[in-house]
Order: structure tokens, then C-alpha cells, then sequence
């Protein structure tokens, strides 16, 4: 669990990033920040790794407060992934993955082995264990930077903007490897997107913020699209401009939903599908 | 030519006499511009400073350097010392600026990644900034080899052998082969020094070579696409 308390953070010129932020982020489950930019969402992700320090309030990972902590010690329980990958361009794939494990002291043999496993997690062939940053495609990069950020088995994961940088396409494919990934490991996932859908995709938890860090709504995907909490939402998630609205047709005697540019999104059928 | 022949041992002895005295001020500039380099790239204030200082040591005449050093350092006026000294000091003058280049070439994303996965600042330093400043350190040292080989002649003016001898002597003697020895010797010297030090980097430097292959290997493929 990661709790923020009245946080608040003011950068040397000024500029007041967060204001006033209180959240409860609960353990074992993907939970979003979501927002335009310059809404302070990546300033409050990489407060929980003390990249950033806050200038007023706490937070808490479990009982302790990190103020207290020693970041370095932080940083290397915590996985971290960014945009771009931030790979080290003169490592190896395996010395990249097996980086934070052997600042901490892990053997060098047993890293890469891990390491090794680590790469079939995230879906990547072990003959890349040996090329360069350079010689990967981005989504491959990017794979890797998820392998490492994994490597150190962390209870909680920061992802920053993660699958930005790459095409809808591959952004698509490395959005279900984390699903399914997630759906195994089960950790504290924070992630920042700018993207309403991804955020609406991978989080069990929607938090939408303002400039400031401000809260406007948090809460299920469900809950977010059925209830929007004002209009600023409601334009955010495209539930005013019917971007989401589906109509039923009826096509060839079969009762189907048709998104606002006609193509068919489903079937209706009478029955309610099993949750199981 | 004979002439060459005929004194084939003095001018090897000159030319070991020249490398002994060229690698200690290349050895000590690079290990103390380094950290110089980096002040300098961290800390905006410090940077005009030791850049602007490091500029201006490079403007004091070498002749007179060497004449001033033995009152400073306590050392004789025929000590190689001054020359090692003074060597140094044009070493740092050009190597400082290209040691802050090398860190400001370090992409910030890269060194915030090394910082967010949990690298000490020490630690950052040698496993990350360092590595990768390297392209950059290595072609300010180019220059610097190029430049402390050339200029360790000078010393031969105030007494401290070095091929320099061949210049003065040919002067004096009004004889071209031994000038032209003298610069030929020197040019062997430092294009030695020159493919030594490339070929450090790549020796310590792996993914530089690899990155370079990558770029062939992608700009083939698209000549064959193209094709």
C-alpha cells in the first residue's frame, strides 16, 4: 500500500506541481494516473521512488515513511520503467536486466540467469541476450526495460509512460504481455499514461488528475464511464462527444452495436455473459 | 640516407627519450582533467571559470614555461621534470573542456534511468557517466597526443633531449636530413600513439563498435530494400 498525505511539491522556480494530493494506492493491483501534461502526474510517480522530494505532506509505502528512508536503498526495491526505455546504451541486454540485482549484491552468474528467465517473461528471445540497446527495434527496448524493472522482483513497479514511444501496434501487443504478465506477478503497479484508453485498459484503478495534481475523479473503468464526475471528465473520457456512444442496429436478424463511425463494435445477445 | 644509417642508434635513443617523456604529462592530464571536466559539467558556475582558465594556460609560451618552472618546482634548469610539468599543464588546458563536453554528452534520460533504478551518485559516475563520456575523452586525447608529442621538442632548446636535438643540430648545421629526420620520427611517434589510443577505445569502449556495425547493417538493409 502507498499512501500520499496532503502532499504538496514546489520546484525551486516556483511552479507548484502538486497540490494538496491524498491518495491510498492499494497493494497488488495496477492503479493509473492519467492526465494532460503538466498535470503532475509523473512528478507524483517518481515521489515514490524520491526522485522528487515533496516540499509539504507524507508518504507512506506500508508503515514507513519514506522520508525516512535512504534513497538509494528505496530505489533499488522499487522497479522503474520509462519511456524510451532508459536502458544503459553500453550494456548488454542481460547486463541491463541484471543491473539493480548486482548492485545488490546478487552474483553475477545467478543475475544473468535470472536475467535470462526474466527475458522469456516479457516475451523476448534469449538470442538477444547479447546485443546492445542499439540493435533492438523500441518495442523490443522496451520489453527489456520491463524485464528490468522486474529484475529485482519488486513488490511495486513504476511505470512512466512506458509504451509512449512506440507504435499502436506494438503499444498494443506490450499492453496485453502486461496484462498477462500482471495477472502472474500481481504487484503494486503505478502507472502514468496520457492515454485515456491504455489507462482504462490496464487500470483496476483510474485516477484522472487536473494541473496540480488535483484529483477530479478516481476510480473503476466502470464506474469512470458510467458516472462521469463532471463535465471535464466526461469530455476526457469522450462521453460527451458519443466517441464511446454504441447504437443497436439490427443486421441480417441479429441484434448489433455500431460505434459513431459505423463499423460494428459487437453482438447482442439476450443472455447476460458469465462472470466466471 | 647514410646519414640516418650511420646514427640509427642515436636517433632510436632520442626517439625512446621522446616517448619517456611524452607519456607521463598524457597519463597525468587525462587523470586530471578528468575530474576538472566533470566539476566543470556539473556545477554551471565553476564551468565559465575552468574553462576560461584552461583556455588561458594554453596561451603561455612554452619556452618561457620552461624557463619559469625549475624557480616554481625547485627543480634544475635541465630537470625533464619542467618538461613533464609543462606538458601537463597544455594537456589539461585542452582536456578539461573536451572532459566536460564527454559528461554533457551523456543523455539526461540515461543518467536519470541509472539514478531511478537505484545507482549511487559514485556509483552513477563510474558505471554510467564515465563510460559513456568516453567517445568523447578519447578524441580530446587524440588531440592532446598529437599536441604533447609535437611540443616535447621544444625542451631540446633549453637542454632536455628529445628529437628536438635533430631540429637544433640541423639548424645549426645547415643539414635537411636530420631536420627531416627529426619530423618524420616525430610524426611516427604520434601516429602510433594516435591508433594506440583508438584502439583502447575500442578495446574498452565495445558498444561503440557494435552501434557502428548496427548502423552498416541497418543502411545495407535498406540499400537491399531499396534495391
Amino acid at each position: 500500500m502507498i499512501q500520499f498525505d496532503h502532499v504538496s511539491k514546489t520546484f525551486p522556480d516556483g511552479t507548484r506541481a502538486v497540490d494538496d494530493f491524498s491518495l491510498t494506492i492499494p497493494s497488488r493491483q495496477t492503479t493509473v494516473f492519467v492526465g494532460s501534461s503538466g498535470c503532475g502526474k509523473t512528478t507524483i510517480l517518481r515521489m515514490i521512488n524520491r526522485m522528487v522530494d515533496p516540499t509539504g505532506g507524507s508518504i507512506h509505502i506500508d508503515d514507513d515513511d519514506i522520508a525516512t528512508l535512504n534513497p538509494v536503498t528505496l530505489r533499488r526495491r522499487i522497479g522503474y520503467v520509462m519511456q524510451n526505455s532508459g536502458l544503459l546504451p553500453h550494456r548488454t541486454v542481460i547486463d541491463n536486466v541484471a543491473t539493480v540485482p548486482m548492485l545488490t549484491g546478487v552474483k553475477k552468474s545467478a543475475a544473468h540467469a535470472a536475467a535470462l528467465d526474466l527475458l522469456d517473461t516479457v516475451g523476448l528471445d534469449r538470442a538477444l541476450a547479447d546485443r546492445y540497446p542499439a540493435q533492438l527495434s523500441g518495442g523490443q527496448q522496451q520489453r527489456v526495460g520491463v524485464a528490468r524493472g522486474l529484475a529485482i522482483d519488486p513488490n511495486i513497479l513504476l511505470m512512466d509512460e512506458p509504451f509512449g514511444a512506440v507504435d499502436p501496434i506494438v503499444r498494443r501487443e506490450l499492453q496485453q504481455e502486461l496484462l498477462r504478465i500482471q495477472s502472474k506477478l500481481a504487484k503494486t503497479i503505478v502507472f502514468v499514461t496520457h492515454d485515456i484508453d491504455e489507462a482504462f485498459l490496464l487500470g483496476d484503478n483510474v485516477v484522472i488528475l487536473r494541473p496540480g495534481g488535483h484529483i477530479v475523479q478516481a476510480g473503476s473503468a466502470d464506474e469512470i464511464i458510467s458516472a462521469p464526475a463532471d463535465d471535464f471528465v466526461a469530455d476526457f473520457v469522450g462521453a460527451n462527444d458519443g466517441k464511446r456512444d454504441l447504437t443497436v442496429r439490427e443486421r441480417n436478424g441479429r441484434r448489433v452495436a455500431v460505434d459513431p463511425s459505423g463499423r460494428i463494435a459487437g453482438v447482442l445477445r439476450a443472455e447476460q455473459p458469465s462472470d466466471a | 640516407m647514410s646519414w640516418v644509417f650511420a646514427n640509427v642508434e642515436q636517433i632510436w635513443e632520442l626517439t625512446l627519450t621522446h616517448i619517456g617523456l611524452s607519456i607521463p604529462p598524457i597519463v597525468l592530464g587525462f587523470l586530471l582533467s578528468v575530474p576538472l571536466g566533470w566539476v566543470a559539467h556539473r556545477y554551471a558556475v565553476s564551468r565559465s571559470i575552468l574553462l576560461t582558465v584552461s583556455g588561458l594556460l594554453y596561451t603561455i609560451p612554452s619556452l618561457s614555461l620552461f624557463l619559469v618552472l625549475p624557480a616554481i618546482l625547485g627543480t634544475t634548469q635541465l630537470d625533464p621534470v619542467n618538461v613533464i610539468v609543462a606538458m601537463t599543464i597544455y594537456a589539461i588546458a585542452l582536456m578539461v573542456r573536451s572532459a566536460a563536453d564527454g559528461f554533457g554528452s551523456v543523455e539526461p534520460s540515461v543518467r536519470q534511468s541509472a539514478t531511478a533504478i537505484g545507482y549511487s551518485e559514485w556509483g552513477r559516475f563510474w558505471a554510467v557517466e564515465l563510460p559513456l563520456a568516453g567517445p568523447v575523452l578519447v578524441a580530446g586525447m587524440r588531440v592532446v597526443s598529437a599536441s604533447t608529442v609535437s611540443l616535447i621538442s621544444v625542451g631540446s632548446l633549453i637542454g632536455v633531449s628529445s628529437l628536438g636535438y635533430l631540429f637544433i643540430d640541423g639548424l645549426n648545421r645547415q643539414f635537411t636530413v636530420e631536420i627531416l629526420t627529426g619530423i618524420v620520427a616525430t610524426i611516427i611517434i604520434a601516429v602510433i600513439f594516435d591508433l594506440a589510443l583508438v584502439g583502447l577505445g575500442r578495446l574498452l569502449m565495445p558498444w561503440t563498435r557494435s552501434s557502428a556495425k548496427a548502423q552498416r547493417r541497418r543502411a545495407a538493409a535498406r540499400v537491399e530494400v531499396a534495391a
